[in-house]
């Protein structure tokens, strides 16, 4: 192999630092596909985002019985009058209001969506996620991030990151909830079956399950935030719970993307088969 | 053949004065940090067999710190910053002039023990690497060696609003880049700043746990 010694040879060219490093977005000696994991992680979310706020707005075709997409979930008032909608009986508060502002559109979808969407939106994972696809904050290791001068981080606009517990709180009632439809969905007229839609309600609550016991908040809220795990009989406790979160908390990412995809499919599910373009396989009959 | 095996080779053969650290070739000093195909690295754990015999493998000094010579810089900030850690500060001993640590209060901590500071996931942080900021961010190693002292059982410092002030753990956003350069595998942001981020949030940011404070009248540790 032959080995220019001529130091000429070696000088950084123009706009390069000594090192033969570049400045600027996107700027990196990397020759791998650094932007492939970015990329399909921008076309993931926002593919979710788009599906869901369409789905959130419809207010019909989200309930087929005994099945309630977890989009909306848990049914706080119910329009009888839209099609495909759940029986006033199933809204923990009746029919939809009178007083409801015209200019806002009646979907039961819009009123407890933004509580999982903030919990996915502060979590740990998801910052990174979108932080490198959405923001260049950076888009991958050793590339370089969108110029910020000066750069604060999560210091100034973004801390309000540091109240993700408070999401995550509300996010535990959810999965009490979609564990609660889930359950229901085994029970048709007060007949005992099963069918497709409920092991597709079933690995729903799973799956959120298994992202919200792996997050970073409960992780430190059970045990992370003692530095003494021995101590009392409620420190071994909180140790014990600690180690099992920690257990989901290692597969958060997993948890995270399979979740997404599960919720959105759950929904597309159960509003398929209540607008009757496909059929329920179960054990009730049709 | 790895990297460090090759560099070796130029510089007896073809480049003398070519610079490069270097001491254990076992993954274990820290001391060949460089980036290689702009992917920061250790060069005697990098095989070339990894990479086609086709192609040119680039080696660059670390971006974040000063080139001394070709390949070696001036990590020198990371030590300046350790003198501003509030060393490990233990309780009184037993009665029997003895400490006592159970293994599951020390499971968690002996993780951050395995950093041999080799510096790369400071090379990678973009806050240090791009954004320039060692005036206001330490950088995920001192976070590790941060995480460490606070979670230790027998420790009785207080750290965490000099996590927040001095060291500038609000300027992390989470990216992970650090846990996926670190040659020993430790989970530097799940593990530690993570972790570090929500003792913030406990002390500064929740409202509940500041009226709980309010109410009691006792902070959580120490």
């Amino acid at each position: 192999m032959a080995v220019s010694t001529n130091p000429a040879d070696h000088a950084p060219a123009a706009g390069t630092r000594p090192g033969g490093h570049k400045d600027g977005f996107r700027a990196t000696s990397r020759k791998d596909h650094w932007a492939t994991e970015p990329l399909a992680v921008l076309i993931g979310l926002s593919l979710f985002i788009i599906y869901a706020t369409w789905a959130a707005f419809q207010g019909n075709h989200y309930y087929v019985s005994p099945y309630l997409s977890p989009f909306y979930s848990p049914l706080l008032w119910v329009n009888p009058d839209a099609a495909g909608a759940a029986p006033v009986a199933h809204a923990w508060f009746g029919s939809w209001p009178q007083w409801w502002p015209a200019f806002i559109p009646i979907s039961p979808s819009i009123l407890i969506l933004p509580f999982p969407g903030a919990f996915r939106f502060t979590c740990y994972y998801y910052r990174k996620a979108y932080y490198r696809s959405f923001a260049g904050m950076p888009p991958g290791c050793a590339v370089g991030p969108i110029p910020q001068h000066p750069y604060k981080g999560e210091t100034k606009f973004l801390l309000f990151q540091n109240l993700h517990r408070y999401a995550m709180y509300i996010a535990l009632i959810f999965v009490v909830v979609l564990w609660t439809d889930a359950v229901r969905a085994f029970f048709k007229d007060g007949r005992f079956g099963i069918g497709v839609g409920t092991v597709v309600l079933i690995i729903n609550a799973a799956l959120l399950s298994g992202y919200t016991f792996g997050c970073h908040s409960l992780r430190h809220l059970v045990g992370g935030r003692l530095d003494c795990f021995s101590c009392s009989s409620s420190c071994e406790a909180r140790h014990s719970l600690w180690s099992k979160i920690t257990g989901f908390n290692e597969r958060h990412m997993q948890y995270a993307w399979m979740s997404l995809f599960w919720v959105a499919f759950t929904d597309f599910y159960v509003r398929m088969v209540s607008l009757g373009y496909i059929p329920d396989f179960n054990t009730w009959g049709r | 053949m790895v990297v460090l095996d090759a560099i070796h080779r130029i510089q007896a053969l073809h480049a003398n004065d070519l610079a490069c650290r270097w001491n254990c070739k076992a993954g274990k000093c820290g001391s060949c940090s460089m980036e290689i195909n702009g992917r920061p690295k250790l060069a005697c754990m990098t095989r070339l067999s990894d990479y086609d015999p086709e192609e040119t493998i680039t080696v660059q000094p670390m971006k974040t710190f000063p080139i001394i010579k070709d390949l070696v810089t001036d990590v020198s900030f990371n030590y300046e910053v350790n003198k501003r850690i509030p060393p490990f500060k233990p309780k009184p001993r037993d009665a029997d002039g003895n400490y006592r640590m159970m293994q599951k209060d020390v499971d968690r901590i002996q993780e951050f023990r395995k950093c041999i500071e080799c510096f790369l996931c400071q090379d990678v942080c973009h806050v240090l690497r791009d954004h320039r900021r060692q005036d206001a961010f330490a950088g995920p190693r001192w976070f590790i060696r941060l995480a460490s002292l606070e979670m230790h059982p027998l420790d009785t410092a207080d750290r965490v609003s000099q996590i927040k002030e001095d060291f500038g753990i609000g300027f992390c956003n989470i990216t992970k880049c650090c846990t996926e350069v670190c040659p020993e595998g430790i989970h530097i942001t799940d593990n530690a700043i993570i972790p570090l981020k929500e003792r913030l949030a406990d002390r500064y940011y929740d409202p509940v746990m500041w009226l709980m404070r309010k109410i009691t009248g006792k902070d959580r540790k120490k």
